[in-house]
């Protein structure tokens, strides 16, 4: 998997640092919490910049590739940040029968960015993913926490006007 | 004692309807109008009827209400539990019959249905420890610790004919048996919950609605081959699953079902949870051991098997979800009991997560043996829309698809191996005359070309490889000579991979050949798609004679490809056309046609 890396410079906070010095401090005995700790820094930053992934693999005493190794094996690791609401679109195999595709191809044409890009402002970010297991609801998307189901193409710019103001 | 139980769905499709706002609201309103004493609301697991979501049932009544608004809670409060009144307009149609209402068990959904893994889900409330003791929980662990050796609790297991749920069908009691052999100091038991298969959700459901069974059944497994420690690796896209896990962890060893000396045997069993991180190649059982060790998630050679060195190199026995839900049932009833249903190889039941193009997408069980034509048509409600049903799609992208002709084939792991297709783990996608089969193909080959892992070549360069071939056949530029070595390279794909992904990865490409290679020809030679999906070998034209020239399409095209005069028929410059599809969205009189 492709992964895209963000060049916007890291806005970490002392207080952030702190709190994954604590969960580092918590696991570092045991090597293979290796994941748990980057899924809480991952909870703590909401991406895991090279600094972060830096902090880690010190923390652990892991060297910095298996950390930057990991990051990038798995989907739910993002090295570059969401936006302030991202949206994301499940391109399970039930929402992709039902038209998922079409409101992937909508929102990146009415927002202008591509799946894993976010807006200029930092405003939305587009993702797809795969099945969020709403598949009663198909095809389905997500802005942040909240779940839109039984769309079609023409339900994208209501949602999309909900977070724009 | 309460006079009545309102059962809420707090599974994760009616979460995401919002029953969580309904519960709330149910019960402040309970609580205005002095029921709270009388009436009690329970947030269950799935029930299984998702496409009618929210579902609510209230009993001692049996009322089934479906699509619940919280706008209808104030009349079920008002009129059902205050005064008695059924509220007959949010019943469930397929309840209601002129001046009857029939029991939910008599429905066609329900009905052919035979709920074993998912036999609490939907009637207990699963973050409560003492909901599953009463309904027979922890007794398998305890008969199992009390009155059989490990080598008796195997050989149950092995007469059950239970064979493993997450796709491969190994016989689960022989694999128990081969980590029962094995001398080390440390064991393991592992539950897969990496339900990686894109619309199947049968794993999350029991989870969610039933953890206590998932629990019970580890520690049944860890007595039976000698292991002290479990863990279960589940999803981390599926929170609430995640969270009712942890509550019944944290309630087992309250009550002394999970730690050191279980119901004073000398027993000794506990449970971690492990998050996975959104990579599908961890359903692998040595990729998933491999992850939970804290690496990327990359498969080994096999052998040592797993029995052998497995989980940090220790003999362990790796089983999925629902293979796990069954052992509490087939040791409280016996093997004979389990036995009896299904066909000759394949015993018991199986979970299926039916979407796509079906009316009641949902989560059935169903007895091994049942026909497709049984599933779709009678559980499942049929195609929506008056469409032609085309196929079912099974084991996800290592899988393959039912075409119409064999609907009558009774669903079992052999029928399904023979005509090319597999069970996988229960994703069961219904498609219509409007899904391409190469545009679905090349769909999980994206799939599969992204969740590669890299580790060998022949799966991840050849998946990359067999995924162009598609899209040039998707593009209209393929020839009848690169049909032949598409099949060629999915052969080499499926003998050189390393792992079950890769060895797997070709067959979406193989069965939709071998039943729809009419529509591979299609693209290929004829330059169109019969289903009128891939953008490329569409056109769009205007036929003349229904267009009244109101010119609302020519307004719409963002590309300015229609012209014409008011109230004369238009016409699309199919040079300047992208396809959009936009003028026949706007188009009022079926004018615009798509070819």
């Amino acid at each position: 998997m492709l992964k895209k890396i963000s060049s916007i410079p890291f806005k970490g906070t002392a207080e952030q640092e702190a709190q994954l010095k604590a969960v580092i401090e918590a696991n570092k005995d045991d090597k293979s919490m290796l994941m748990h700790v980057m899924q809480q820094a991952q909870a703590i930053y909401d991406y895991l910049p090279y600094e972060v992934q830096v902090m880690i693999a010190e923390g652990m005493d892991v060297p910095l590739e298996k950390v930057y190794g990991v990051s990038t094996f798995y989907a739910q690791f993002a090295l570059s940040p969401k936006g302030e609401y991202n949206i994301s679109v499940c391109l399970g195999t039930a929402c992709y029968v039902k038209g998922a595709q079409e409101l992937l191809d909508k929102l990146s044409e009415q927002l202008g960015i591509g799946p894993d890009e976010c807006t200029n402002d930092g405003k939305f970010s587009l993702e797809a993913c795969r099945c969020i297991g709403a598949c009663g609801l198909a095809p389905v998307l997500t802005v942040n926490d909240e779940v839109y189901g039984k769309l079609t193409g023409n339900d994208i710019p209501g949602i999309l006007a909900k977070y724009m103001a | 004692m309460y006079r009545s139980h309102v059962l809420v769905c707090g599974g994760t499709g009616c979460t995401s309807s919002n029953s969580s706002a309904i519960i709330e609201a149910l019960e402040a309103q309970i609580a205005e109008k002095g029921l709270s004493e009388e009436i009690k609301v329970i947030r269950t697991g799935c029930f299984g009827l998702c496409a009618l979501g929210p579902i609510m049932i209230v009993y001692p009544e049996g009322s089934f209400y479906s699509q619940v608004t919280v706008d209808d809670v104030p009349e079920i409060v008002e009129e059902h539990l205050l005064k008695g009144r059924i509220v007959t307009r949010l019943l469930y149609d397929e309840t209601v019959q002129k001046d009857e209402i029939k029991s939910l068990r008599e429905t066609e959904f329900y009905s052919k249905q035979n709920r074993v893994a998912l036999r609490n889900c939907g009637v207990i409330d699963p973050e409560d420890i003492d909901e599953y003791i009463a309904y027979d929980g922890y007794q398998a662990l305890a008969k199992c610790l009390n009155e059989y050796t490990p080598e008796q609790v195997i050989q149950i297991v092995k007469d059950s004919g239970l064979r493993g749920r997450g796709g491969g069908g190994f016989p689960t009691g022989l694999k128990w048996s081969f980590t029962a052999a094995n001398q080390a100091d440390q064991k393991y038991v592992v539950c897969n919950a990496d339900e990686g298969d894109p619309g199947a959700f049968m794993d999350r459901s029991v989870l969610e609605g039933d953890p206590h069974c998932i629990v019970e059944a580890m520690a049944i497994c860890g007595y039976a081959t000698g292991a002290t420690e479990g863990y279960v690796y589940v999803r981390a896209e599926y929170p609430i699953a995640v969270k009712r896990l942890n509550i019944a962890i944290e309630q087992a060893r309250e009550y002394g079902l999970l730690g050191k000396n279980i119901f004073d045997s000398g027993f000794d069993f506990d449970l971690h949870v492990r998050l996975g991180a959104g990579a599908f190649v961890c359903g692998e059982e040595t990729a998933l051991m491999t992850s939970i060790e804290g690496n990327r998630g990359e498969p080994r050679p096999r052998p040592p098997y797993p029995a052998v060195k497995g989980l940090f190199a220790k003999p362990t026995t790796e089983n999925n979800v629902e293979t796990f839900a069954n052992i509490p049932q087939i040791i409280l009833n016996g093997a004979d009991w389990f036995a009896s249903m299904g066909t000759e190889k394949s015993k018991g039941t199986k979970v299926f997560a039916l979407g796509g193009k079906i009316k009641n997408t949902g989560l059935v069980e169903i007895p091994m043996g049942t026909t497709l034509r049984e599933i779709i048509e009678e559980i499942g409600g049929g195609i929506p829309n008056g469409k032609k049903f085309k196929a079912a799609q099974t084991g996800g992208p290592s899988g393959g698809c039912i075409p119409a002709s064999l609907m009558d084939t009774p669903i079992d792991y052999d029928n399904l191996t023979a005509i090319g297709c597999m069970m996988g783990s229960g994703g069961l996608i219904v498609m219509d005359e409007d899904n391409c089969m190469v545009d679905i193909a090349k769909f999980f080959l994206d799939f599969t070309v992204d969740e590669s892992c890299g580790k060998c070549t022949p799966c991840r360069v050849g998946t990359k490889r067999l995924r162009e071939m598609l899209e040039k056949i998707t593009d209209g530029k393929a020839t009848l000579e690169d049909l032949d070595k598409l099949e060629e390279l999915c052969h080499y794909i499926k003998e050189n991979s390393l792992c079950g992904l890769g060895q797997t990865a070709p067959n979406p490409v193989l069965a939709t050949l071998k039943f729809f290679r009419d529509e591979y020809v299609a693209h290929i030679v004829d330059k169109t798609c019969p289903a009128g999906v891939c953008k490329k070998l569409v056109s769009y034209s205007i036929v003349a004679d229904k267009c009244k020239g109101c010119t609302a399409c020519a307004r719409k095209c963002p590309v300015g490809a229609i012209s014409g005069t008011v109230k004369q028929p238009h016409v699309i410059d199919k040079d300047k056309c992208v396809k959009c599809g936009v003028c026949m969205e706007t188009c009022k009189f079926n004018a615009i046609v798509k070819k």
